[in-house]
């Protein structure tokens, strides 16, 4: 089994969020870069789960420049054999699903994670699959394999639902699909040997590109209510913020 | 024209359907078209959609559309589209929005947005806004093609009632079979689900113990109101995963989020800021969770989340 897993690279989660330029750009000053939660404790993870158990390999992909680097060495840390690097600035999401569509055609599964923690489109998983012409599982939380057929639990609202679908196809991994690995010694010293393929970019333009951000209102002062006192804050809910 | 794909769940639409509509309604008016709205598979009433602007209902039915497959009803939507000359698709952004609208997007050639959280702008220009950084930030998108796919984020555009029913005229699209086998679809009963909820009462670490959930599970009761928690509060198992919220859990926005003995680290406040009035409980007045709060009430959880149920009580009467 050939697996890909597209990795992206994102702010820390507690990053404190700034803008520069006049909001055109986000600032990164100061601010601590990982890989994208999503993709590194579970797509990552069950992928090599899948490749330990049936055989096979499991790459990882990443749109970006060098400064990228550092996230794909940690993934080939965690266990992934050998990575692809698309060297160019991910300006959108359907450029960066391009981009990979053009290096994913010869694996079985792909994975993403649900979505990125700076974009939060959970777009890019689909987009791939839609340039490969593939089935595309979207917020994966359990999956088995048998032979060529993935069993699959997918959140839906309020509820989940099991589907079946046989290779080639495209997944995108949530919460509940793998658990976090945390690399070894042994896995950070492997890791530089393993090859980086750096790859150019094929030529697609952008239809849609963030060209603005604000930071939200801040919101009003917080009203205290004395703790012996819960009618007066369920008036204030029901006359005041009209929400009961 | 404005084509407003309209999700139901086994023939009933939900809130989000009337939402993507009545957004699909008020776009088309910034761009100077009409809309209509497109039913997939077999459900009744769907001329009910004219209520939230439709000025017309488009049906498609076919076996292969009776479970999800996002490549089918990727294709379907997409020719859909093409046969009725529409160039703006609208979804909702949901577990089949969301699945949907960057497939549409490269069938159509469209540029997309997804997670639209208010109405575009087209001075010149198309322009449209989402949240960005788990809710921290809003970008602008410039949608440059001609073609666009925008899924709506849910609760950030109400519901209008603008129309009355109109005809539903059924469309004739050939419909691939699909790929992906549905075996099972389970949703909880009688529960609103978390994405969709209105009031929510949520607790942390706070609580000591699964145990103790029967607090919070009476003043989610007494609201009618769904309930949610930290995420170290589903890591340790207290409480199922589906309820855990934040930046890596399920992002939500309510009209009212209720907090107790949640501390308010900054990856919680990502997944509930967007959240329209937030109370928060906490018996520690350092706690972080009290500056995004609209109303604080300092104090232990186990003593004023009873009383605060009592109020609910004796109010709702
Ligand atoms: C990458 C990453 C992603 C994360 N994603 C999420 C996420 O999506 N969602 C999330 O929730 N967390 C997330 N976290 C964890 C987050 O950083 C916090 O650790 C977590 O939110 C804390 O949960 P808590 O508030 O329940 O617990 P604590 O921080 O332990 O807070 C408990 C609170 O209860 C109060 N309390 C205690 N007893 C009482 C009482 N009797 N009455 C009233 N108050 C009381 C205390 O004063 C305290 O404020 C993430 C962390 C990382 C590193
Ligand atoms: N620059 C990138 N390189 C490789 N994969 C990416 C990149 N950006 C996003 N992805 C993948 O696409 C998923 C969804 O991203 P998004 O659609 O932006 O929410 C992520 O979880 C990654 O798996």
């Amino acid at each position: 089994m050939k697996i890909l897993v597209c990795i992206s690279k994102v702010p820390d989660t507690t990053a404190k969020i700034s803008f520069t330029d006049g909001g055109s750009s986000f600032n990164t000053d100061g601010v601590q870069f990982i890989m994208n939660p999503y993709d590194e404790w579970y797509a990552l993870v069950r992928a090599l789960e899948l490749k330990e158990a049936q055989g096979g390999s499991v790459s990882v992909v990443n749109v970006g420049t060098s400064t990228n680097d550092t996230i794909i060495r940690k993934a080939l840390a965690i266990g992934a054999d050998d990575a692809i690097r698309v060297n160019v600035e991910a300006s959108s999401s359907m450029f960066v699903a391009k981009q990979i569509a053009e290096v994913a055609k010869d694996y079985d599964i792909v994975f993403t994670g649900k979505e990125t923690i700076n974009y939060n489109s959970s777009e890019i998983g689909a987009m791939i699959a839609e340039f490969l012409d593939q089935p595309f599982i979207s917020y994966a939380n359990h999956m088995e394999m048998a032979g060529n057929t993935a069993t699959i639990t997918r959140e839906i609202e309020g509820g989940h639902e099991v589907v079946e679908v046989t290779t080639p196809f495209v997944l995108s991994a949530a919460k509940g699909l793998a658990e976090q690995r945390i690399p070894n010694m042994r896995g950070i010293m492997m890791a530089k040997r393993k090859p980086l393929k750096v790859v150019e970019a094929v030529a697609f333009e952008d239809a849609a590109v963030p060209v603005h951000y604000s930071l939200p209102d801040e919101g009003s002062e917080t009203v205290y209510v004395e703790p012996d006192n819960m009618s007066e804050l369920v008036r204030l809910l029901h006359e005041e913020a009209k929400v009961i | 024209m404005v084509l407003v794909f309209a999700e139901h769940q086994k023939g009933a639409f939900k809130k989000a359907a009337f939402e993507a509509v009545t957004y699909g309604a008020k776009t088309a008016a910034v761009l100077g078209t009409d809309c209509v709205a497109l039913v997939l598979g077999n459900a009744d009433n769907a001329g009910q959609l004219g209520t939230y602007g439709a000025s017309k209902v488009y049906q498609v039915t076919s076996d292969h559309l009776e479970q999800f497959d996002s490549q089918v009803y990727s294709a379907t939507i997409a020719a859909a589209a093409e046969q009725l000359g529409a160039s703006t698709v609208i979804l909702s952004h949901s577990s089949t929005g969301k699945s949907l609208v960057g497939r549409l997007a490269v069938k159509m050639n469209a540029g997309s947005v997804a997670g639209v959280n208010a109405l575009p702008t087209n001075g010149g220009t198309f322009k449209v806004t989402k949240g960005v950084f788990s809710g921290k930030a809003i970008s602008t998108y410039e949608v440059k093609s001609d073609k666009k796919v925008l899924s709506v984020m849910g609760n950030s555009v109400p519901v209008e009632e603008m129309g009355s029913a109109v005809e539903v005229e059924n469309l004739s699209v050939e419909v691939a079979a699909p790929k992906v086998v549905v075996k099972e679809v389970k949703r909880a009963e009688g529960i609103v689900p978390l994405p969709e909820a209105e009031l929510v009462v949520s607790a942390g670490r706070g609580m000591k113990g699964p145990e103790n959930w029967g607090i919070i599970e009476d003043l989610a009761e007494a609201l009618g109101a769904t309930t949610a928690c930290s995420r170290p509060v589903s890591d340790t198992g207290w409480r199922p995963h589906h309820e855990h919220v934040g930046q890596t859990g399920v992002a939500i926005r309510p009209n009212l989020y209720i907090a107790a003995g949640i501390s308010g680290a900054i990856q919680h406040l990502a997944g509930v800021n967007n959240s329209k009035t937030i109370v928060v409980i906490n018996k520690d007045p350092e706690a972080p969770f009290f500056k995004a709060a609209d109303y604080g009430v300092v104090g232990d959880l186990f003593e004023i989340v009873p009383k605060l149920t009592e109020a609910v009580k004796s109010f709702k009467g």
